[in-house]
């Protein structure tokens, strides 16, 4: 079976896997890492949301043989690192809004939240309702005015 | 404080203005509670159990608990209205019923206390998201002088004797185990504090407690933990227990934050899919491509075993299961399998034949005699189907060996799926252990077990445990559904007054076969005259529908098609109330149109209650109602009344063309709600900001229902295979501004939370729609018919789509 080489949460790991199993998988099935979620597979939900080399990406989406060795991917689980903190300001942020109800997607909607005001930021600008509205994460249990709140008050920490 | 759920000071829940200091223990005599409230709940002195062990446990025992409401007497409205009688949920609703169902069994509720000080309790409820694990970690707080991380609430297992109390659903958590938990973690306190008076050497009414610590004041101090080894008794001993007044309520009715807020957002907090079971490899199943079709035979069974990382590959009734080393490998599988199937339970239906179907079923209007001049006012509305699929799709983690199986998964009624499963395997349930795991939503759709007893059949026939799960496909197209259904509303009307409100509400069979049908049964003696003779679902309907105006005969009834096969259907969020309450709202729109009124001011005029006629006038002043809206966007109000509360929305709505007609790619955007603002009457609130969490949802889920969420029936199977396809209100159709207000109440008695926020919303959004247009909506969602063209189907067959590769060309 081919091994393929990337960098998880700071360490390099090697998955010994078909080509074409897609990320996700590699990161739930076989390393055991279960921040990111199902939630249909096709990049529709993103309830898988993480980074890759810093920007939002669905690893339900990537083929494992498309990560080069020197791609890092960032899950849930990683995020505070890339802060050098305990926890990242968004995470905070949900935390004192008290966003999560079930909490099924809300490691993506976080990770989607980090990219996105990152993405605003570079573009020297605060964040605006509509960036708000171009979020794709679906919430089911109906979270999104507390989303859109930690949103803001992350973004001011960042 | 949350934001953008500001709490008005006048009408919010505070404890503060009523607390008092209260770190001692407290036993003086309360017996004027007691004869303030016989039997009822202000009672306060109960009795509870020691139980036998080597650290402090104590049991409930609450026979003498929480009786049924008293029969309300209904405030006749001054002037014009009409009294109408009580209809049966104002007397005895759901929430009655399952308290009372719950009733014998309560004093097995247990708590312990070890030696680290951490009370334990494993509540025979789910989590699902709306909170109840915070809610009841804050009653025991409360009652056990501990702070809140010093609470350990865990979700118990399958517990067969406790019959009938271990369902949840119907809002009824809190309402059925606020007095049991506060009783046994009372005894608890009552307990560490004897011990403590005997480490300490000093009198019991001397000690104070405090955040986990008794103290004698000039004589030292120990933890619970270390009072828990001496209040253990070696033998169960029942005691008589005193609990806190509200007024001494510290932790009871103030904002918290959710118990398992830090791992939810770090990623840590482990739904089923991410149990490590030993060996319980990922399986999926190959499902038909026609609503409840089965598997004939397995074509390519060899090919497909001989597929990477597959391992098994068997048949079930529902469909063909594969097992592999990962879920990716297991869509493929599926995707490669050719199965011969056979036919479906709707073939060739669409969703026109379903509603010829029920207007087919409908009950005729029978206006009784009203004088001649009265004047007629009808309508007639259509609910189509909705999947009621949370984001976690159906998923369960089984192991079976030697006879014996073992299953975890989000379960809102355990014990019915324990049953099933044994069933299912042939096997006694005494070997069947079932693990309530906490859910990723469910709204319903985990109050069945059909994802683990899938996973059971699959670990029997492959002999190896399995993590099973459903694909997002399979949710619209083979997951429950909330049924689709008519209502019909005739009002007469002479002169200022309502003579009549007839609605007969007409839906496809509520498959309600998860245990509640077995408590009706069960409790049918005690109902209301008349109850124990309906089915099982008019009987919830009529427990649940109360329409709160007085408008002389009122009545409100239900026939659904008695194919229960037919249709894989269940309750969704709320049950009939979201769609009746759109209906009957509506018509008041209509009423209050023939009667030359404003819609509120016709609403204050005609409801019953005070609860109701109270949050609507705070609604009406905090949206500002009235106000002058742009053309093309208006407001809209509504209320309800359920799960002893109440509720009133108003929200403002935006169907101009440039906002109807914005472009997102795969998306419905559609009329924007701009502003919902909700305010609600729950009781007693346990958490304020779990409360105003859930109105939240309600809000989305009646935006979701009133607008652009629903299924299409075409030809014997559902289109809808996608979150890009089943529009649930998304990050484009959120309020930019929710405000949620909590009312103040002085009521003693929890009501319910998850539930109670869709109904009032749902109708608001129609009624602003109408006010907007100019044409009342009548068939739900609005969109219904112009869904479909925003997506292209997925095929049917296989049954699900291939998963992306492009997936880094959309980083951002």
């Amino acid at each position: 079976m081919p091994k393929h080489t990337f960098k998880l949460n700071g360490e390099t790991v090697t998955v010994d896997v078909e080509d074409d199993v897609r990320v996700l998988w590699v990161l739930r099935d076989i390393l055991g890492v279960t921040g990111p979620k199902y939630g249909c597979g096709i990049n529709v939900c993103k309830a898988c949301t993480s980074h890759i080399n810093g920007k939002a990406f669905n690893p339900c989406s990537v083929q494992v043989k498309d990560l080069k060795e020197t791609d890092e991917v960032t899950t849930i689980e990683g995020l505070p690192d890339t802060v050098g903190k305990e926890l990242h300001p968004m995470q905070q942020a949900w935390l004192d809004r008290d966003v999560a109800q079930c909490g099924y997607c809300q490691p993506g909607q976080i990770m989607a939240a980090v990219a996105l005001v990152k993405k605003v930021k570079a573009e020297g600008r605060a964040i605006t309702n509509a960036d708000l509205d171009s979020i794709r994460n679906v919430c089911r249990c109906g979270t999104y005015s507390r989303i859109r709140e930690a949103i803001k008050q992350g973004s001011t920490k960042m | 404080m949350t934001p953008g759920a500001t709490r008005d000071e006048d009408s919010v829940v505070t404890t503060d203005q009523h607390r008092t200091p209260t770190d001692g223990v407290e036993f003086e005599d309360e017996q004027e509670a007691v004869d303030a409230a016989p039997g009822g709940l202000g009672r306060r002195h109960f009795v509870g159990y020691v139980v036998a062990g080597s650290t402090l446990a104590v049991a409930a025992d609450l026979t003498t608990g929480a009786m049924p409401a008293d029969a309300a007497t209904p405030a006749a409205g001054s002037g014009t209205p009409i009294p109408s009688a009580p209809q049966i949920a104002e007397a005895y609703d759901l929430e009655d019923l399952q308290t009372q169902a719950a009733l014998p069994t309560s004093q097995l509720i247990t708590i312990e206390v070890d030696k680290d000080g951490v009370a334990h309790f494993a509540l025979p409820r789910m989590e699902v998201g709306q909170g109840i694990t915070t809610s009841t970690a804050m009653i025991i707080a409360e009652e056990l002088d501990l702070p809140l991380s010093k609470v350990q609430v865990s979700l118990a297992p399958a517990r067969p004797e406790l019959l009938f109390n271990q369902l949840t659903g119907g809002s009824n958590t809190t309402v059925s185990t606020y007095t049991p938990v506060r009783v046994a973690a009372a005894l608890a306190k009552k307990r560490l504090l004897d011990a403590a008076a005997i480490l300490l050497g000093g009198q019991v009414a001397l000690l104070k407690s405090k955040e986990g610590i008794i103290s004698l004041p000039g004589g030292g101090s120990v933890t619970y933990g270390e009072a828990a080894a001496k209040a253990a008794s070696p033998s169960t001993e029942k005691v008589d227990v005193t609990l806190k007044k509200p007024s001494e309520h510290k932790v009871i009715g103030t904002p918290r934050n959710r118990v398992d807020a830090l791992d939810a957002v770090t990623g840590k907090k482990q739904f089923s899919m991410d149990l490590a079971v030993k060996d319980a490899l990922p399986t999926m199943i190959c499902r038909p491509p026609t609503v409840n079709g089965k598997p004939k035979s397995i074509k390519n069974r060899a090919a497909v075993l001989a597929m990477p990382g597959v391992t098994h590959v068997a048949t079930l009734p529902t469909g063909v299961a594969v097992r592999a080393r990962t879920f990716g490998q297991c869509i493929d599988a599926v995707r490669a399998l050719q199965v011969v199937w056979n036919r479906g339970t709707v073939e060739g239906m669409d969703d026109e034949a379903v509603l010829k179907q029920l207007r087919a079923a409908q009950l005729p209007l029978a206006v009784p005699k009203v004088p001649i001049l009265a004047k007629t006012v009808e309508a007639s509305f259509e609910f189509m189907f909705r999947s009621g699929a949370a984001l976690e799709p159906n998923c369960a983690v089984a192991d079976y060996k030697d006879g014996k199986i073992t299953v975890w998964a989000g379960l809102k009624s355990p014990l019915v799926a324990q049953a099933n499963i044994a069933d299912a395997l042939g096997i006694p349930q005494t070997n069947v252990t079932v693990n309530v795991i906490t859910g990723g939503g469910s709204f319903g759709h985990k109050l069945f077990s059909d994802g683990a007893i899938e996973a059971a059949r699959a670990a029997k026939a492959f002999g190896k445990p399995v993590k099973l799960m459903w694909h997002r496909c399979d949710e619209p197209r083979q997951g429950r559904s909330h049924p689709m259904s008519t209502s019909r509303i005739r009002a007469t009307v002479l002169g200022n007054s309502i003579l009549t409100f007839e609605q007969r509400h007409t839906g496809v069979s509520t498959d309600f076969r998860h245990g509640l049908g077995e408590r009706l049964t069960n409790l049918a003696a005690d109902l209301p005259t008349g109850l124990g003779n309906l089915g099982f679902s008019e009987s919830i309907f009529l427990l649940t529908q109360e329409l709160g105006y007085n408008m002389g005969v009122v009545t409100q009834l239900l026939t659904e098609t008695k194919n229960q096969e037919q249709f894989p259907t269940s309750s969704v969020r709320n049950i009939y109330s979201p769609d009746v309450r759109t209906a009957s709202e509506l018509m008041m729109g209509k009423l209050a149109e023939a009667l030359k009124m404003d819609p509120v001011e016709f609403r204050l005029r005609f409801l019953k209650e005070e609860r109701t006629k109270a949050v609507l006038r705070k609604v009406a002043e905090v949206a500002n109602w009235g106000k002058t809206m742009p053309k093309g966007t208006a407001q809209g109000v509504a209320i309800h009344k359920e799960y002893k509360g109440a509720t009133a929305t108003i929200v403002e709505l935006d169907c101009r063309p440039e906002t109807v007609n914005r472009k997102i790619r795969d998306a419905v955007t559609g009329p924007r709600v701009m502003r919902a603002t909700i305010v609600v009457d729950a009781g007693l609130v346990i958490n304020p900001r779990g409360l105003e969490a859930q109105m939240m949802g309600g809000v989305s889920d009646g935006i979701a229902q009133a607008l652009t969420s629903s299924s299409h029936l075409r030809n014997g199977s559902f289109l809808e295979g996608s979150w890009d396809n089943f529009f649930y209100t998304r990050q484009w159709n959120a309020p930019l501004d929710f405000q949620c207000v909590v009312m103040k109440s002085d009521s003693e008695q929890p009501g319910g939370a998850g539930e109670a926020g869709v109904a009032s919303s749902m109708a608001a959004t129609a009624a602003a729609y109408w006010k907007a247009t100019g044409t009342m909506p009548t068939r739900f969602p609005i969109l219904h018919d112009q869904t479909p063209d925003a997506f292209e189907v997925k095929p049917f067959s296989p049954p699900i789509p291939e998963s992306p590769t492009d997936g880094l060309q959309y980083t951002y």
